[in-house]
């Protein structure tokens, strides 16, 4: 009786209907008419139970001993597959002769899973597979991204000191991943070095090295002045060697988005991005970033707590106006030397926030626009170039970029070490360090042990250094946190005290 | 029979390069019926359309409306499509096709699946009335009538393969052209002269989800959807007949598949994102991800042994789609690796072929190269009328009372 109502349950709307119980044909009316329905019907019961028991479907296991006129060696075949192929389904597959028409290869029925042996992948195929896909996207660049690209011409200067190597070695692992053709001018400030070159060259890209006579100053006003010039100084080499292209301004201690390098290649003259300001502090407090506007056009940015500096357009997408950083919340706090505890300020525009058409700064070459100085003009005579928009009679023509600024594609911050903190050369350390010096007292005590003559670079970082007790004698500054370097395994070696700054 | 042309898609078919409005290099895509997917169909045949009284259409979509936005939706938009159309003629002496306007996948359960068990006591119904009513079915029993079964297995109105099989196709839709989403080979439920149709997909909503396409595309290889149906298949086996187990087992390890039973928001978006996208067999061989697989340009993967695509003849799948036996699917890693990036950028291409995007689609109004004339263009192409399907006045063909019992009670 279960099962007759079961049954009848089974042909009306249910959650289960599609299931494949019944080897008989299950009509809605349930109409049970002949001795014949009634005695499948106890058999299929019989069989339901003793499915229950087993936990396989009995009935079909019997139907196919019994009835089925098929041979087996198809059976045999799929069941010796599944055997060497180590199936997850523990049961023989049973296969229902399909009622079809002959001619059909489709079996209607329970199939057997097929599971490989090393269902894992393959490395020389997910190689294959990354190809594909590298293929797939150049050509999804060619035909939907930039048509023509121009040459990307990054002007960086630098200087040797503690953070070069971190800050270089970011900027260049994003020029690396650039898609276009990239010449990058390196400008450092107290001639070439060895140490520089070594490091750019390690890029693969085609680089011009540059030196300027003069050693960056302390005070970060001066060290402003000091790159600007630099920066026009490599402006001068586009000039001379007519590098075409277009001239962004990737200063070291950025982080440049790859965006920022597609979005450049749409700029006719000059154009500026937003530049997200990181502004902080070096103390353990942390500064009030309130975000404040000079130009009230776009007034939904309030909400907004990351300072930005770029180009503010006006309701038609016409640039009205820049948004700058308003130095008046910091003005108690800013650094003023190079590696000061309080928090380093951009300048109102930053550089790095332009691009130009190299052509702006060629000589003679026609088309090019009325509104645009000539660079010999500029800078002759010592005078402090803040920014590009110098370079302009008139500076609404310059193009905002990144829907019309809307998005951020570079950030500025400015980490530094002190300026007189120590680090190995080349951060090689050679000869390799031997000498271990047993502690007085774990972690690292306050007075520094006697060390020798030459094991006088720093080695290791401490990762919690708020917890050390100030020294003191020297005042130790701190850096960024967020920027540490790895620990060295020597870690018995007492890290030293002179430790000015953290490296 | 040119319906059936299987072996046809493997003839080469011309391909032009050209350049579409958006960019995108395209290919002509032409299949074994030549370059047909642009046919305009206006002019070509003319169709009359029964008015059925509304117990047969109008009355079930109003009881329930979720008929208009599930897979099987093509019947009731195919019926207010050609109520307006260029094709339609009113004069039915003068019409090539008849179209007879039964819903008769309209009958939802509360999940939303159709029930069939009523339906083919609809179509019977239905067709005694035209038969009664006008002569034009009794000239031809049928031949010249086309009726659209968008269910699981067409016309053998029922969801389960085996018992389907064993109804086969209603004997009395036996000699008309059934335009269905199902389609296998050697099938009973598959008639030679059939027009095999895409499943209805919301073009709405899919047009809603597009991404910009300069987006690159990172995934290698998607899919989202059941493995196993613990509700209906609790034993694994039946289901896919394994092969969406297998494919599950394999390759859920593998980082170059991106397959999982989730219901993300950003399915169509992830779709846009990924390269080859698997369509596996799940109860049905047919699935609508095969129509969101070319409208977002990523390449189908078929996993369904004889399987017969929509427009099989003007369309040529072999070309632009990826087909795996379903004995093959634990090495599809391998497979699909080794596919030459030229052949998978050729694929791309034809698939951002516009005439192939808008073939798939059943879009409100109906626009030029869209599924319904696509359907039209097939029905024409089957013109003329071989003058042995009229038949002597008195000769009947067809038997009326084959099939089940339990179908000859009125609806």
């Amino acid at each position: 009786m279960k099962q007759l109502t079961a049954l009848q349950q089974q042909g009306r709307r249910s959650n289960s209907f599609r299931s494949n119980s019944s080897p008989l044909d299950a009509t809605v009316d349930g109409a049970i008419k002949s001795p014949a329905t009634i005695f499948w019907l106890f058999l299929h019961g019989l069989c339901c139970l003793i499915s229950l028991v087993l936990g396989f479907r009995f009935s079909r296991l019997v139907f196919f001993l019994l009835f089925s006129a098929s041979p087996s060696p198809s059976t045999t075949t799929i069941y010796s597959a599944l055997r060497t192929t180590l199936p997850t389904v523990s049961s023989p597959p049973e296969r229902n002769v399909s009622v079809d028409s002959g001619g059909s290869r489709v079996v209607v029925g329970r199939h057997g899973i097929l599971i490989r042996p090393w269902p894992h992948p393959d490395p020389a195929e997910v190689m294959k597979a990354h190809r594909i896909i590298e293929r797939v996207q150049a050509e999804q660049r060619s035909q939907y991204g930039v048509k023509n690209p121009r040459t990307v011409i990054a002007i960086t200067p630098t200087y040797v000191r503690t953070f070069q190597t971190l800050h270089l070695t970011g900027v260049m692992h994003s020029l690396m991943n650039v898609r276009y053709d990239l010449v990058w001018i390196v400008v450092e400030a107290g001639g070439t070095t060895n140490e520089t070159a070594s490091l750019i060259a390690k890029s693969g890209l085609k680089t011009i090295h540059i030196g300027v006579d003069a050693k960056i100053p302390l005070l970060w006003e001066d060290r402003h002045k000091v790159e600007s010039r630099m920066r026009l100084h490599a402006l001068r080499i586009v000039r001379e060697k007519k590098l075409d292209g277009i001239v962004m301004f990737a200063d070291d201690s950025n982080m440049h988005s790859l965006e920022l390098f597609d979005e450049i290649q749409n700029v006719k003259w000059i154009g500026a991005v937003s530049v997200g300001i990181l502004a902080h502090s070096g103390g353990s407090e942390e500064g009030d970033l309130l975000m404040q506007e000079s130009d009230a056009d776009e007034k939904d940015e309030k909400k907004s707590k990351l300072p930005v500096q770029g180009p503010a357009c006006n309701a038609s997408g016409n640039l009205a106006g820049w948004h700058t950083f308003d130095t008046q919340p910091f003005v108690e706090r800013s650094a003023i030397y190079i590696g000061d505890r309080a928090v380093v300020l951009p300048r109102k525009l930053e550089w790095a926030g332009f691009v130009l058409n190299s052509r702006l700064v060629w000589e003679d070459v026609e088309g090019k626009p009325v509104w645009v100085k000539d660079l010999v003009e500029i800078g002759k005579d010592g005078e402090d170039i803040e920014s590009p928009l110098s370079l302009l009679k008139d500076t609404s023509v310059v193009e905002p970029l990144g829907s019309c600024g809307r998005k951020i594609l570079l950030w500025w911050l400015r980490v530094e070490a002190r300026a007189d903190s120590k680090f190995p050369a080349s951060w090689i350390i050679d000869p390799p360090l031997d000498i271990t010096i047993p502690a007085k007292r774990t972690p690292w005590p306050d007075t520094p042990p006697e060390l020798p003559a030459y094991v006088e670079e720093v080695t290791t970082i401490p990762e919690n250094t708020e917890k050390r007790p100030t020294k003191s004698g020297s005042k130790r500054k701190r850096s960024s946190r967020s920027k540490r370097k790895h620990n060295a395994k020597v870690l018995d070696i007492r890290a030293s005290t002179k430790h000015a700054g953290d490296n | 029979m040119w319906g059936f042309l299987l072996l046809a898609l493997f003839t080469a078919s011309v391909t032009v390069e050209g350049i579409d409005r958006r960019g995108a290099r395209t290919e002509r895509i032409s299949g074994s019926a030549g370059d047909v997917l642009d046919d305009n169909p206006v002019g070509k045949l003319k169709v009359y359309v029964y008015e059925l009284p509304s117990k047969y259409n109008k009355k079930i979509l109003q009881k329930d409306p979720r008929c208009l936005t599930h897979m099987f939706a093509a019947e009731i938009f195919m019926h207010q499509f050609l109520l307006t159309s260029a094709v339609r003629t009113l004069n039915p002496n003068e019409a090539d096709w008849f179209y007879t306007p039964v819903y008769s996948t309209c009958d939802l359960a509360p999940n939303g699946l159709p029930l069939p068990f009523k339906s083919p006591r609809m179509m019977r119904s239905a067709i005694q009335l035209i038969s009664a009513r006008w002569p034009y079915w009794n000239r031809t029993e049928g031949t010249d009538h086309f009726f659209l079964v968008p269910h699981d297995f067409g016309a053998c109105f029922h969801y389960q393969e085996e018992k389907a099989i064993k109804r086969g196709i209603l004997p009395l839709l036996q000699r008309s052209t059934l335009v269905q989403t199902f389609g296998q080979q050697n099938h009973v439920c598959l008639n030679d002269g059939s027009i095999t149709i895409p499943p209805y997909a919301p073009p709405e909503k899919i047009m809603s989800h597009l991404i910009p396409p300069d987006t690159p595309r990172s995934i290698f290889v998607y899919f989202r959807g059941l493995f196993y149906d613990v509700n209906n298949d609790p034993e694994g086996g039946y289901y896919a007949r394994g092969a969406r187990a297998s494919m599950w087992e394999n390759f859920k390890n593998n980082p170059l598949f991106d397959i999982s039973t989730d219901h993300p928001t950003t399915y169509y978006e992830d779709m846009q994102r990924a390269v080859f996208c698997l369509c596996p067999l799940g109860w049905a061989p047919w699935s609508p991800r095969l129509v969101e697989a070319v409208i977002f340009g990523c390449i189908p993967v078929i996993i369904a042994d004889d399987i017969v695509l929509p427009f099989a003849d003007a369309i040529p799948w072999e070309e632009i789609g990826v087909f795996v036996a379903e004995k093959d699917v634990p090495y599809l890693d391998t497979i699909l690796t080794s596919i030459p990036a030229d052949v998978v950028l050729r694929k791309q291409r034809l698939l951002a072929n516009p005439s192939m995007k808008q073939a798939m689609l059943f879009p409100q109004p109906a626009q030029s190269g869209d599924a319904f004339h696509q359907i039209l263009n097939g029905l024409a192409r089957k013109l003329p009328h071989d003058k042995r399907i009229y038949l002597k006045p008195g000769e009947k063909v067809l038997n009326w009372t084959a099939g089940p019992v339990g179908d000859r009670k009125p609806w």
